[in-house]
């Protein structure tokens, strides 16, 4: 029975893996996820309006969920009914808590928007929840407040927003920079209200409906009119307000979710609902998307779930004459966002993390066995998840920084189950948890500023290179990291416990060797293709910006710590020490670099990660300090070994 | 071998050194880096990698202090290093063959990078639509140009580097009949048009468009997307006296004319310029964006090009990633302003292109040989264990 136990719990794990891809039943009657799957144009490229949701959710609030925390529940099902909400009957929407506004991190933004002491305030409703809310493990005060609780200091918010931003985005100060992003999540919010119908319309179907009807007299007033002759004056102005309520609809509006007549051959020429209402002046007939757009709103509003099935599934029918396969790559977007492949990975890395520790105490083959097997489901499923967003882009595993922090992940977990499999002592799935976990969770903090799926720039346009030098380099960087956690286990193990002795002090050692000569391959290889890169497209090979400086510091140390170790000048201990460092040197390169600001390579400056690369720099120094204790402080100190 | 000869190699072959020099490089690449949000990449580039020491000026003197081995020096002393060890370890098998072509291929590289800094000239051209040129501009550098207009068919220039201008030298040159005094030069200055009844100070200027013209020094930038605009205050001064005081800066977007001797002169400061045996004339710029967005999708130059020879004349398309090679040049598409239609070429003359490739390949199959060696071997080694303890 034991010697199952592990592929019991595998399995188990992977059919909780596996059961965010059944689809949810439609709730309240409305079918929400058809609703997720309507494709609409944003950011240059064709995705579901789920996806929209979700991410931008995450850019208003920093979180997928909707709620308020006195509540249990949350106050929306999903992503997909706020959004519904906020298209269709933005009043509702208005109260939804969305807008982060943290007392903790954003005191003057907190007076600036007039939040009351009230609305503040947490009153929970249960005992247990109140004290320990007073013990501190729950939040007392809220961080997220409502349109309608901040509309009423717009105005000011404005007036601070254009204060800050002449000042240059570097010397901005904190507050500057919390009322520009305040200011901007606004104006996407305000956006999103006017995409698909005029906001302060009663009933904006029946509006379109009057529309059409009144067209060829208004049609004929304003051709009249402009011709110097007699017309009706009341039809003429009629029409010249409803051009600027459209105009106005057209400039604000968020989505491109009106694809363009049968005729037009640029597939992507899709067009806000305000630019297709200006153009029925032309054509006399309002387009049919956003008569589809207007029921699905009024019977939304209006709480008729059959109708509004009913018209997604017509209006599905339509798109797929002309939409089929964005419509099949909406669909498994969709199912991808549900699924969560990364947040479970996450889960399955932490769980596997700790099985294998564990595994060093007691029960060393049935734990460490089930943590390699929950190691390997993990990294099946990342596999399938950059899979997916592979095949979703169209382009090489790696893009942006976020999709870097999942390869890193990915490639040192790789890695580690290769060693895992050689050594079979628990290491690799220590290592393997440790960065996995590590590079999701951030990952998931790079996932905040919005859709991970972007265009690529002009300059960065070319799957080849993508292919080859970025995912060579990355690589790179995941074998550094790998050396240097593994140096890490061995310092820790070494000193804090009795468990580690001289076989698997060597096979570490050996462990940390490989895999840093294996670094040393790629991020050379990787940098020169860098370079090779540059000469093709700039003409030149190297140009010492920033990022490529980065990557030829990897290359140096881990040659220095090569070169250290032939010529005898460091034994393991001194091996594990330039190994911890080689994490100090690739977080700096990854991440560090990034935050200069300078060259054509950088991503952005970014805050809040600069304070983390500090501390994770200062702890990995921390770490190299402990393990330069004389070897008499080390528990697991025994004469023999020669370190 | 006597001990001084010895002590010597021993020293120059030493791993120990490689350490420490690997070690110093590393620091000076992660300093230089830092540096560059203070000075552009060009200057850092100067300062830090391209020189034998690291200056460091003392705060409010002249004086510098060496502070630190320069790119050069480090460079040279790892090549020394790196060529010592080899020859003095040399050993035909193919346990070292991988090492030794990893760190030929290195010898090629360090090599490549010293003749790039050495020889590698960056220049741009800018086009507007139906512009053509037959001549790059450099970056960050000025001249004062006197043209003699007079012959229709060509004009005589003599172009006056900024350097000697800073300098505030009297230039005497045999083909101008007059001699061209600094008054006064700023490395950065904005101008605007002289309002009335401000509180404005004087003009130097006493002749061209300078007495109009409000001058305001600025501290030289380094941002990478700001350029320095110098200015100079120019007198003319003939056997008779002197002819007036120009102002002069880049930024005028003309050149001033005058006469004199007979003759029509005119006067510029215009980014230097580098005159090349052929032309390019720009027939379209394309610039693209995705959908819905401002994120650019493709910048595209069509343009034409000619020689005066009349041997070549054909349309070629630049596009990012897709530059042109021509005549040891590469034009690469850098910049694009949509709403000027104004299309800006790099144009870079790198002559020792070759050798990283050279490099790569013997590097890349250096490495394979190492480590591929080493993995077969370990596991052979781990096989055989298995089997025996099976």
């Amino acid at each position: 029975m034991k010697r199952f136990l592990p592929i019991i719990l595998v399995i188990l794990a992977a059919g909780w893996a596996l059961s965010g891809l059944r689809e949810t039943p439609p709730a309240d009657g409305f079918d929400l996820a058809a609703f997720g799957r309507l494709p609409v144009l944003v950011n240059g490229r064709i995705k579901p309006l789920d996806t929209v949701a979700r991410t931008s959710l995450l850019i208003l609030q920093g979180r997928q969920r909707v709620g308020d925390p006195a509540v249990p529940e949350p106050l929306v099902a999903s992503p997909t009914e706020w959004l519904a909400d906020l298209l269709f009957d933005p009043a509702k929407a208005d109260q939804l808590p969305t807008f982060r506004i943290s007392s903790s991190d954003a005191p003057e933004l907190v007076a600036l928007m007039g939040l009351t002491e009230d609305q503040l305030r947490i009153k929970y409703s249960d005992a247990a929840l109140r004290t320990l809310a007073i013990l501190d493990f729950l939040p007392s005060t809220r961080s997220r407040f409502s349109f309608a609780q901040i509309e009423p200091k717009l105005d000011e918010l404005d007036r601070q927003a254009r204060l800050a931003e002449p000042i240059e985005e570097q010397l901005r100060s904190p507050f500057q920079k919390q009322v520009i992003r305040l200011r901007d999540t606004l104006v996407l919010y305000q956006r999103l209200k006017h995409s698909l119908q005029a906001p302060d319309s009663p009933d904006f179907f029946n509006e379109l409906d009057l529309f059409q009807k009144a067209l060829p007299a208004g049609v004929e007033a304003v051709r009249a009119q402009q011709a110097g002759q007699p017309h009706d004056d009341a039809a003429f102005k009629a029409m010249i307000r409803l051009t600027e309520r459209y105009d106005f609809m057209d400039k604000m509006g968020y989505l491109l979710a009106i694809p363009p007549a049968a005729s037009e051959p640029n597939s992507l020429a899709w067009k806000t609902a305000g630019h297709a209402l200006l153009d029925t002046f032309q054509t006399g007939r309002v387009d049919p998307q956003v008569i589809v757009y207007a029921a699905l709103g009024h019977a939304w509003r209006t709480h008729q779930p059959v109708e509004f099935n009913e018209i997604l599934r017509l209006d599905r029918e339509q798109l797929a004459t002309r939409y089929g396969p964005q419509l099949r790559k909406s669909d498994i977007e969709v199912r991808f966002n549900a699924a969560e492949p990364f947040y479970r990975c996450m889960v399955l890395y932490a769980i596997a993390f700790l099985l294998a520790i564990c595994s060093w105490l007691f029960w060393p083959d049935l734990l460490g066995k089930s943590a390699f097997g929950l190691v390997g489901l993990a990294w099946l499923l990342a596999t399938a998840g950059i899979l997916t967003r592979m095949w979703l882009e169209g382009r090489p595993p790696v893009t942006n920084l976020y999709s870097s922090a999942l390869f890193v992940g990915w490639g040192s977990v790789a890695l580690c189950l290769l060693l895992e499999k050689i050594y079979r002592n628990a290491i690799g799935s220590v290592a393997a948890g440790m960065i996995g976990f590590i590079t999701l969770l951030i990952a998931h903090h790079l996932s905040l500023s919005g859709d991970t799926l972007e265009m690529m720039r002009a300059v960065l346009d070319t799957n080849l290179w993508l292919a080859t030098h970025v995912v060579v380099v990355t690589t790179g960087y995941a074998a550094t990291f790998l050396a240097g956690f593994l140096a890490l286990i061995y310092i820790v193990r070494g000193l804090f416990t009795k468990s580690l002795d001289q076989t698997t002090a060597a096979s570490l050692a050996r462990m940390v060797y490989g895999v840093v000569c294996f670094a040393t391959l790629c991020s050379l290889v990787g940098t020169v293709l860098g370079g090779i890169w540059a000469d093709q497209s700039w003409g030149r090979f190297w140009g010492w910006d920033p990022k490529e400086n980065g990557a030829l510091i990897i290359v140096i140390w881990n040659a220095i710590i090569l070169h250290a170790r032939w010529g005898g000048m460091v034994k393991q201990r001194g091996l594990m020490c330039l190994a911890v460092f080689g994490n100090v040197v690739t977080s700096w390169s990854w991440f560090g670099v990034n935050m200069l600001g300078v060259g054509l390579h950088s991503y952005g400056f970014m805050e809040s990660a600069f304070w983390w690369l500090i501390a994770f720099v200062a702890s990995q120094l921390a770490i190299i300090a402990l393990a330069n204790l004389p070897l008499e402080k080390w528990r697991s100190f025994c004469p023999k070994l020669e370190v | 071998m006597n001990d001084t000869v010895r002590q010597f190699r021993d020293f120059f072959v030493s791993l120990r050194l490689t350490v420490v020099l690997l070690t110093l490089s590393m620091l000076l690449i992660f300093a230089a880096t830092l540096d560059q949000v203070n000075l552009g990449i060009g200057a850092v580039q100067a300062k830090w990698f391209h020189s034998l020491f690291v200056l460091w000026r003392l705060p409010h003197s002249d004086f510098t202090l060496p502070v630190f081995p320069g790119g050069y020096l480090l460079g040279a002393f790892l090549l020394a290093n790196l060529i010592a060890a080899h020859v003095y370890r040399f050993q035909l098998s193919w346990k070292k063959c991988g090492i030794f072509l990893t760190h030929l291929g290195l010898v090629v590289l360090l090599l490549g990078e010293f003749f790039s800094g050495l020889l590698q000239q960056e220049t741009r051209m800018e086009f507007r639509e139906g512009e053509a040129k037959s001549y790059s501009e450099s970056y960050d550098r000025n001249e004062l140009a006197i043209l003699n207009t007079t012959d229709p068919q060509f004009d005589t220039v003599v172009a006056v580097p900024e350097s000697l201008l800073a300098d505030g030298a009297a230039i005497q040159h045999p083909a101008l009949p007059f001699r061209v005094i600094t008054k006064a030069y700023y490395p950065n200055a904005a101008f605007a048009m002289r309002g009335a009844g401000k509180d404005e100070p004087a003009s130097l200027a006493t002749a061209g468009v300078g007495p109009q013209v409000v001058l305001t020094p600025l501290a030289q930038t380094y941002k990478q997307d700001e350029r320095n605009t110098p200015a100079a205050f120019i007198e003319l001064a003939g056997p008779e006296g002197s002819l007036g005081t120009w102002l002069v800066t880049p930024q005028l977007p003309a050149p001033q004319t005058f006469d004199y001797a007979g003759r029509t002169w005119r006067l510029a400061l215009r980014p230097e310029r580098t005159y090349r045996p052929f032309t390019l004339t720009l027939v379209k710029a394309t610039h693209d964006v995705y959908p819905g967005t401002d994120i650019p999708k493709n910048f595209s130059s069509r343009l034409r090009l000619t020689t005066p020879d009349g041997r070549v004349d054909r349309e070629v398309l630049i596009y990012m990633n897709n530059p042109l090679r021509f005549g040891g040049l590469t034009f690469y598409q850098q910049t694009m302003d949509s709403e000027t239609n104004t299309s800006g070429l790099q144009v870079v003359h790198n002559p020792g292109w070759i050798m990283p490739y050279v490099a790569c390949i013997l590097m890349a199959l250096g490495l394979v040989l190492q480590f591929g060696l080493h993995l077969l071997g370990f596991i052979g080694k781990r096989t055989a264990a298995s089997a025996a303890k099976s």
